[in-house]
């Protein structure tokens, strides 16, 4: 019998300390599997935020260093900046990317830093109790939207690589679910596809990676993940939203 | 060595430059906008790193990000933009990364104006964001020091792995004077075991603040005070003029003691026993140098741009044992020798 | 082609996502609980297991193990 599947490298042998059902794992997974792949364990560099992802570096086996919140597209400018040559992306939540640093978000973004975002969109701030975050939808239910987002309150949701997509200096954006095996493979193949823009000197990739949070959200995993399939992608529709990286050579 | 004369903000640049500087971030603020405008010019000609970036706490937290590297790093920022900084300088206390931030005074609160002040002195050595730290705080007065201290502080930052803070002031960054370029170039750099590189060749590093497991923030917190300790004991620096027989010790930093100096002149071409005590960093703070001073026939006088910060730590220093006076003012006014002479003939 | 798959039972929280997202629906829940209080994912039908791979896909704990008989 062979092993044909199984934990990647550049993920550690720890348990992880998600909410069972939580996406989080498979994102990381996914990623892990990626560098693995890629072969860039050895000079990467990770950017972990505040939120539930705040100890992927207890994951992660390789170098991550931790940001304050909202601030790893920054840290991360200046990690590849001054380390070209190194492997950098930053791991992020819909808060700490659309919310505390929008700025730092999108000014990365412009400058087309070298650099990939994986950002996981779960609706709301998973590690604080599950308050609104950006990309709530209008009339979801959070601790600080009791009677629902609405917009004359709350705004809208923000679709974070529509809005990117309009700047110069992005090259690759794409949205994607994991709520199945076959939109599992499908993210595994965009984040796969960021990196490598990176590797290739080719300038700011994001992948927006709908994901899941079932014990916040009050749903079994299985009621949450259903949720995604039908009512979240709904509002955040799947797919490559911006793809530049063949014409640039 | 031939002199050249300077802004104090340009010798600032030159002598972090030289220091082996491979990345400033930055962003505009009066009145130290001759600091990136020089090094927008410089470390791109060099081929090192220069970014304008979006906020002065996005630029901060690039720092925080080269620095985690193990390369040498700076910002710089006046009074408000220091305070969007404290952020990312409360977490490199904690992370201990070293870095250079600069903070050209100017005056408070709030918005304030452009003009020379003094009023930081708590927020940079009190420990302006969250949290039980300290930052060496270094405080020249004239444009050779800013070179100097721009210069030591990556040594002294790496040192400790600690930010270390220059406290100048506008009229210290603006002043042109003569200076001596006296210090060699940079080129190698000690290596250093817990940056973060890449793995390769070894087990994978994390460099962190949050430390969630019981008691390993309390442990991390002893090993901080243990490391203050250690700098408190060994990183003092201050300027001692005519103070043997003085019967009034007036203290004083940054642009301040250029004043207090030419008063203690004045003072003593007026028959009073006048001396200057000029702490060069403000945290560690010269408390040893100061209480071994204070005697009853010994006065303090406090001269700052402000309207009484340093003069708490003096008393402290003091400790009853000396009157400690203050003078100062904030907002736009220098205080002038005659004023300092005044106040020492209203006390001695 | 003979399949397995190892589910690490300290590890797994129980989410069931692997139990939905098998095709031949071979994983179940053990009977007893692991450490940490949960029933843990088991492959119950061992002969039906044809190493699709699906349920390490999605199991966000990585604690399947997908072998195959090549």
């Amino acid at each position: 019998m062979k092993k044909i599947l199984s934990k990647p490298e550049s993920l550690k042998n720890a348990v992880l300390s998600y909410c069972p059902g939580c996406g989080h794992g498979i994102i990381h997974r996914l990623a892990a599997e990626c560098i693995d792949e890629l072969g860039v364990r050895e000079k990467t560099i990770a950017v972990a935020p505040v939120g539930c992802a705040v100890f992927a570096y207890d994951y992660f086996n390789f170098d991550v260093t931790e940001a304050p919140h909202g601030r790893p597209p920054a840290i991360a400018t200046g990690i590849k900046r001054t380390n070209p040559d190194k492997f950098v992306f930053t791991y992020q939540g819909d808060g700490d990317i659309a919310a505390i640093g929008m700025a730092e978000t999108i000014h990365a973004a412009n400058r087309s830093e070298n650099i990939t975002i994986i950002f996981v969109n779960n609706a709301n701030y998973g590690m604080t109790g599950g308050q609104m975050a950006p990309t709530t939808l209008i009339g979801q239910v959070t601790e600080t939207t009791p009677f629902g987002r609405n917009p004359e309150r709350e705004g809208y949701p923000i679709k974070l690589c529509e809005l990117l997509s309009t700047l110069e200096g992005t090259t690759y954006l794409e949205r994607v679910a994991i709520y199945n095996p076959q939109n599992i493979i499908k993210a595994k193949k965009a984040i796969k596809r960021a990196f490598q823009c990176q590797i290739d000197g080719k300038g700011f990739s994001l992948v927006e990676v709908i994901s899941n949070c079932p014990v916040d959200w009050g749903m079994t995993p299985l009621d949450s993940i259903k949720w995604v399939e039908e009512t979240f992608i709904k509002s955040f529709p799947l797919g490559t939203v911006k793809d530049k990286i063949n014409s640039i050579i | 060595m031939t002199k050249k004369l300077v802004k104090g903000n340009i010798a600032l640049c030159e002598g972090a430059i030289t220091a082996g500087l491979k990345s400033y971030f930055g962003y505009p603020i009066t009145p130290q906008n001759e600091i990136p405008s020089y090094f927008s010019r410089k470390m791109v000609e060099l081929g090192r790193v220069f970014i304008q970036a979006e906020s002065e706490i996005a630029a901060v937290s690039m720092v925080l990000g080269a620095a985690v590297t193990g390369t040498r790093a700076m910002t710089s920022s006046s009074s408000p933009g220091i305070s969007l900084k404290q952020e990312a300088i409360s977490y490199m206390a904690g992370m201990q990364v070293p870095a250079l931030i600069v903070n050209v005074q100017r005056g408070g609160p709030g918005l304030g104006n452009i003009s020379s002040s003094q009023s930081d002195y708590f927020q940079a050595v009190k420990g302006g964001g969250h949290g039980d730290y300290k930052i060496i705080v270094i405080a020249p007065n004239s444009a050779q020091e800013m070179y100097e201290a721009a210069y030591d502080a990556f040594d002294l930052a790496e040192k400790y792995r600690t930010p270390v803070m220059i406290l100048a002031d506008g009229i210290i960054g603006q002043m042109m004077e003569p200076i001596e370029f006296n210090r060699p170039e940079k080129k190698e750099f000690k290596e250093k075991e817990w940056i973060l590189n890449g793995c390769k060749g070894r087990e994978p590093r994390s460099i962190k603040s949050l430390l969630m497991k019981d008691g390993v923030l309390e442990k991390h917190n002893v090993k901080l005070q243990e490391k203050y300790k250690l700098i408190s004991e060994n990183e003092v620096k201050y300027e001692l003029y005519m103070t043997e027989d003085a019967e009034i010790i007036i203290t004083a930093y940054g642009i301040s003691s250029r004043i207090a100096k030419s008063a203690v002149k004045l003072a003593r071409k007026n028959g009073i026993k006048a001396g200057l005590l000029r702490p060069k960093t403000l945290w560690p703070f010269p408390s040893e140098i100061i209480s071994s001073f204070a005697k009853p026939n010994v006065k303090f006088l406090s001269v700052e741009l402000s309207h009484g910060q340093m003069v708490e730590d003096v008393r402290l220093a003091v400790n009853g044992r000396s009157s400690v006076e203050f003078l100062g003012k904030a907002g736009g006014g220098l205080v002038t020798e005659q004023e300092i002479i005044k106040k020492i003939q209203s006390k001695v | 082609m003979i399949s397995i798959i190892k589910i690490n039972s300290e590890k797994c929280k129980g989410c069931s996502l692997c139990i939905k997202a098998c095709p031949k629906q071979c994983i179940s829940f053990s009977k007893q609980f692991n450490k940490a209080g949960y029933h843990w994912a088991v492959l119950e039908k061992e002969n039906s297991c044809i190493g699709c791979g699906f349920c390490y896909m999605i199991c966000p704990d990585v604690c399947i193990e997908v072998y195959k008989d090549l």
